[in-house]
């Protein structure tokens, strides 16, 4: 088991790939061809789509965004380990893994553009909406996880959230409960080292994020969060024992924001330069490329291809976002309750009068 | 069958349970115990720990556990063991259970239930008489509704649990064991959002819920003995409100007492003011008074009698309205 063999309290880090793409030949998940070289593709595509959302905020067409740059990898990975079925429970930061669970790019782009069709995804892809207060996901997501198993379904729910989130009372009473109840889950904490300005060791005096798991008697590892095929690994590993009733597992995604936490953020107020440079000879997506490049899987030819189709992807899909019809005040009533009542019918009926002038 | 509230509760979650498998109970002392007030006793024998879980003792995760179990079909019933510890899930609350359907634009829904006893007038320890409605009622996309006698809580229960919309159940403590009533045995619905008139009068409308309503009724009783003929209304869902009862009747009245139990400012008595200031204003003979605690922290037993609201309060305010 890699948990039992990158024991979080002997400080050791699952690593498979590392910068200059040597591989753990004896760590290295079975991945096929093509679907290794759809996960760079997907990676490619989220790096493209959120250069573009931060573009567009700086153009005024869309809100305060929270960029995923660079660590692409970490959502990834769980998002390749998911079945049908299963439940990918996000926060706010986990582009990549959504692509490839089928999030289509368009509802990304007008969520972030503030429009609650965004949220709008078929059900069966078992995504939930965006959660803004931070790690308060983890608590529906044991109720998720609970309701699968209840139901005698085999679905794993797969929880996100950062290092920062680990310092709230939702994600240990969460794991807690997840332990306590032997839930069919995976939490993944991508530690990109800051909260906003706030540097991990400020969130904890741990030594690391996944020993917290010793406590609630759950497995707990370390991952460079970087590594896709680490990612993917220690995902597919914690997704088994799910499935198959040995309880949830908590992945600590070893990673960096290369970006400002928001938009409205300006990161070298409180970090210095050299440390996100270091982090940039890091890019998941670098690494990868260079892994496949050594298989003979990819060539410079075929990875340009593969940004140019990513950009005409990313401009599609900003087009039908810009095209979709802003909501009608019928809309932002309409969805408080399922039946609208009598008192809420009223004040829609006010508004109605006193929309534009005379 | 003659129940008090918390057998006629524990009936409502029987028989919801015994026909919907996705019903669940959780909570803190749900199972083995059947609950500090016994209102979930002999579930779990009944339908097993899966399905009367003991939770942990954590009121944001039964909140949010609930929340997830709802937006995966579940009907889950949780059990808050105090109102004064629902302040520890109101971030769930507000933040998830209530926006759900509305962030999702109707992709996930949250048909859960979250009962917890409130109120004052029972000589509990600090943080357990605590009556703040009026925070739930801010929230837009749940709904909060309050039983008054043992067949309502039934009956609304059972409608609570089968409405597709998140309910806040808040079950007076006061009234749990205060008297028995005729509760059929098995299932029946009472309509949310719709008040009820408890006795009919001309003279003054007054309206009422919860633990309120047995001490408004004293008052009443005396008043009608001075020949005060009063319109008794029981508010039983405060949200959505639907004023439409409390309307009719002040056209007919014009004279209107509102018994809250929570602290005067921002309650709820004085939005029934505004609705009634609003609509049937040129009906009113006297200003719209309401008897209500006032703004200060609920006192611990000793001093309780200074704050908790007497028959004698309303009684005189239903006089004062009734010869102004
Ligand atoms: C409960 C809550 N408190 C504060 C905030 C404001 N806030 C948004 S993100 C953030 C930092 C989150 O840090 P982390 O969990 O490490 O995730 P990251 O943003 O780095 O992905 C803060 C403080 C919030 N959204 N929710």
């Amino acid at each position: 088991m890699l948990t039992d063999d990158h024991d979080p309290l002997k400080g050791k880090m699952l690593r498979v790939l590392d910068q200059d793409a040597n591989v753990n030949e004896d760590l290295v998940p079975s991945i096929d061809d093509d679907t290794l070289k759809r996960a760079f593709y997907t990676m490619v595509l989220s790096r493209v789509a959120d250069e573009k959302a931060v573009a567009m905020q700086r153009q005024g067409r869309l809100g305060a965004y929270p960029p995923n740059k660079g660590q692409e990898a970490a959502s990834l990975g769980p998002a390749m380990a998911m079945d049908e079925g299963d439940w990918f429970v996000w926060s706010f930061r986990e582009l990549a893994g959504l692509l490839w669970r089928g999030l289509p790019l368009d509802r990304y782009f007008l969520g972030w553009m503030g429009n609650e069709e965004g949220n709008r995804y078929d059900e069966r892809l078992r995504i939930t909406p965006p959660s803004i207060p931070v790690a308060s996901q983890y608590a529906y997501a044991v109720g998720l996880a609970y309701a699968s198993r209840y139901r005698g379904e085999s679905a794993v729910t797969f929880a996100f959230t950062g290092d920062g989130g680990t310092s709230e009372g939702d994600f240990h009473e969460s794991l807690n409960a997840a332990g306590v109840f032997r839930l069919p889950m995976v939490f993944i904490v991508q530690n990109n080292q800051w909260a906003i300005s706030v540097p991990r060791s400020r969130q904890t005096a741990s030594a690391t994020l996944a020993q917290k798991a010793v406590a609630y008697g759950i497995r707990g590892i370390q991952v460079d969060g970087n590594d896709i095929l680490a990612m993917y690994a220690a995902s597919k590993e914690a997704a088994e024992v799910a499935r198959s009733g040995g309880g949830p597992t908590l992945i600590e995604a070893y990673t960096y924001r290369l970006g400002d936490h928001t938009t409205s953020d300006d990161a070298r107020r409180y970090r210095l330069e050299a440390e996100a440079k270091e982090w940039e000879a890091r890019d998941p997506i670098t690494r990868t490329m260079k892994y496949l490049y050594s298989r003979g899987l990819l060539d410079d030819d075929e990875a340009s291809d593969l940004w140019d189709e990513a950009g005409k992807a990313v401009e599609d899909a900003v087009a039908r976002a810009e095209a979709f019809p802003r909501p009608s005040l019928e809309d932002v009533f309409k969805y408080t309750y399922e039946d609208m009542p009598p008192c809420l019918e009223e004040q829609l009926d006010e508004l109605r009068g006193t929309e534009g002038r005379p | 069958m003659m129940m008090n509230m918390v057998q006629a509760i524990n009936s409502a979650l029987a028989v919801e349970m015994e026909a919907d498998g996705s019903v669940v109970v959780l909570g803190e002392d749900v199972g083995a115990v059947g609950g500090v007030f016994r209102a979930t006793d002999g579930l779990m024998k009944r339908f097993g720990s899966e399905r009367v879980i003991d939770t942990p003792l954590a009121e944001s995760l039964i909140a949010g556990m609930a929340t997830g179990m709802a937006m995966a079909g579940l009907r889950p019933v949780a059990e808050i063991q105090f109102m004064g510890f629902s302040y520890l899930a109101l971030n769930m609350i507000i933040s998830h259970t209530a926006r759900m359907r509305n962030r999702s634009r109707g992709t996930y829904t949250v048909p859960m239930v979250m009962r917890m006893p409130y109120g004052a007038g029972v000589k509990a320890l600090e943080h357990h008489s605590e009556s703040t409605e009026s925070m739930f009622v801010q929230i837009p996309g749940i709904k909060v509704v309050v039983p008054s006698t043992p067949r309502e809580a039934k009956g609304l229960l059972i409608s609570s649990i089968r409405d597709p919309d998140p309910v806040i159940f808040l079950e007076p403590t006061r009234s749990y064991r205060l008297f028995k009533e005729e509760v059929e045995e098995g299932a029946f619905t009472i309509p949310l959002g719709e008040a009820r008139t408890v006795r009919e009068g001309d003279d003054v409308t007054v309206v009422c819920w919860g633990a309120m309503m047995p001490l408004t009724m004293e008052a009443v009783d005396a008043a009608e003995g001075e020949g005060i003929s009063c319109d008794v209304i029981d508010l039983r869902t405060l949200s959505p409100m639907d004023p439409d009862a409390v309307i009719r009747s002040v056209r007919r009245t014009g004279r209107v007492v509102i018994v809250q139990e929570a602290p005067m400012t921002c309650g709820l008595a004085a939005e029934i003011i505004a609705r009634i200031n609003k609509k049937a204003f040129l009906s009113l003979e006297a200003p719209p008074e309401r008897v209500t605690a006032p703004d200060i922290t609920v006192p611990l037993p000793q001093g309780e009698n200074h704050y908790y609201i007497s028959p004698d309060r309303i009684y005189h305010a239903i006089r004062r309205t009734a010869s102004f």
